[in-house]
């Protein structure tokens, strides 16, 4: 194991981080808006509704995400012999699964704000979209980001898991590396990677929480 | 003429009457305060006439517009959006816990009704804001938070918000519960302002001896029912009801 072998190594799996990246933010950005709408659906006074958000979120968290990913990508094959993109299937798998995970961060945010905040934005004669955007929301974002950060972190790692249909990222070819070269040493970069992205992600919640650090919920 | 005529008000909590058929009158420039233990109905008939509570049986009057428009099959069909709102427009809630918004300076927390309900542009909203904020005597808290203030500042804010909307009628429920002993005083101060100002006011509360200071009429409540109901003098100092008597007695010993 020279430098030059590790430097090597670098640029290879350095070629895969744009995907494993692509998968993280493409999952990221549809699985918020996902979350919304299964959080309103399971706080909506709908029974059925609020009951199928409910064993939705009991699905996705009472089964594996290896599962779910093999699941989402292999049923449409076996049961209607339709095949799709494998990058597709594992951004619309993690958006499945996180958007359960958030909603439930959302929807604890949401409950958690004290009812005497509508009341008083309903005396002043408030409507129900100005008290949830200019009243409910800001208060709700500042409760949620210690909760979505570790969301986030974990995202980022899930993307690994890519690979059980065949897309190839950063994992992946750290593993086919580490085989190749017989050394352990491509997997401990993909994990510097790792480590590098979420310490970016960390930094950029943490500075999201300071800026918000002025006021206290009481 | 009456701003506000509540008309035989009846509330349930599931099976459970809480306000056994109320009625009273509110004239303009009066200061109503309604006086009883825990749990006998007083800060019920606030939240119905602001609406945060839905009404079982009677009806709410304020100027000239009645609240429920009929009753259908003994259920009671509230007014249009359009009047509710206006309704609601009319009356100020002052509230025991403040629910002054924690994200949002003083002086914004005074602005935000004037912009996004009365639909004044920020500088005057801001200007008006400011002498609101002066008479509560609160200038040069403007740009603190919340959390930065003392429950008696909070209480002072929270009045002022409401004032930003100009209501007709302003409604307090048990304003100095939520504070100190040591800050009751500086809220009560204000408020007795504002019944010189002869605003027009209904106010819950626990403090016999400021009721009698800025009262021009007492009503005092008990088990959802209106017991007694005068002048100061007459419904604290001679009470005629027995459960009146011990009622004020168990404040005279303490």
């Amino acid at each position: 194991m020279n430098f030059e072998n590790i430097l090597n190594t670098f640029e290879i799996l350095f070629s895969g981080i744009g995907t494993t990246l692509q998968i993280f933010i493409i999952s990221l950005i549809f699985s918020i808006p996902f979350g919304v709408l299964i959080a309103l659906g399971r706080n909506s006074k709908n029974k059925v509704l609020s009951g199928m958000m409910n064993l939705y979120i009991l699905i996705i968290r009472g089964t594996p995400i290896m599962l779910q990913i093999i699941f989402v990508y292999f049923a449409p094959y076996y049961l209607f012999k339709i095949s799709y993109d494998r990058f597709l299937a594992m951004i619309l798998a993690l958006v499945l699964n996180y958007g359960a995970y958030f909603a439930e961060i959302f929807r604890t945010g949401i409950n958690s704000i004290p009812k005497g905040q509508y009341e008083a934005a309903f005396t002043l004669g408030m409507n129900k979209k100005i008290t949830f955007f200019r009243i409910i929301l800001p208060q709700v974002i500042k409760r949620i980001l210690p909760a979505m950060s570790n969301e986030v972190i974990s995202l980022t790692k899930t993307t690994s898991l890519a690979q059980v249909i065949g897309v190839t990222e950063m994992f992946a070819l750290a593993q086919k590396q580490a085989s190749y070269q017989f050394s352990i040493m491509p997997v401990c970069i993909a994990g510097i990677f790792y480590l590098a992205l979420c310490g970016i992600i960390t930094i950029i919640f943490h500075y999201f929480e300071k800026r918000l650090s002025y006021y206290k919920i009481v | 003429m009456a701003v506000l005529e509540v008309q035989n008000l009846i509330k349930k909590y599931n099976e459970v009457e809480v306000l056994k058929g109320v009625s009273l009158k509110v004239e303009k420039g009066e200061t109503l305060v309604i006086i009883g233990a825990s749990g006998s109905g007083k800060s019920t008939i606030l939240r119905c006439i602001n609406q945060l509570e839905k009404i079982d049986s009677g009806n709410i009057k304020i100027d000239e517009d009645l609240m429920i428009k009929e009753y259908k099959k003994g259920k009671a069909v509230y007014q249009s959006k359009d009047i509710l709102k206006k309704m609601n427009l009319k009356c100020g809630m002052v509230f025991q816990n403040f629910n002054l918004f924690p994200h949002m300076t003083i002086l914004q927390n005074v602005t935000e009704p004037m912009i996004y309900v009365l639909g004044k542009n920020k500088e005057e909203a801001e200007k008006e804001a400011k002498e609101i904020l002066e008479k509560m005597g609160l200038q040069d808290k403007a740009k603190a938070y919340p959390c930065d203030l003392s429950g008696g500042q909070q209480q002072r804010a929270s009045i002022a918000r409401t004032l930003a909307i100009h209501p007709e009628i302003l409604f307090m429920d048990e304003p100095t519960s939520a504070l100190d002993p040591e800050l009751i005083g500086e809220v009560l101060k204000v408020i007795k302002t504002l019944a010189e100002d002869k605003r027009t006011m209904v106010i819950v509360t626990h403090e016999i001896q400021f009721a009698k200071e800025i009262a021009s009429r007492v009503i005092f409540m008990d088990d959802g029912k209106i017991v007694e109901e005068g002048l100061p003098e007459e419904v604290i100092d001679n009470p005629k009801k027995e459960r009146t008597k011990t009622f004020l007695q168990r404040f005279r010993k303490m």
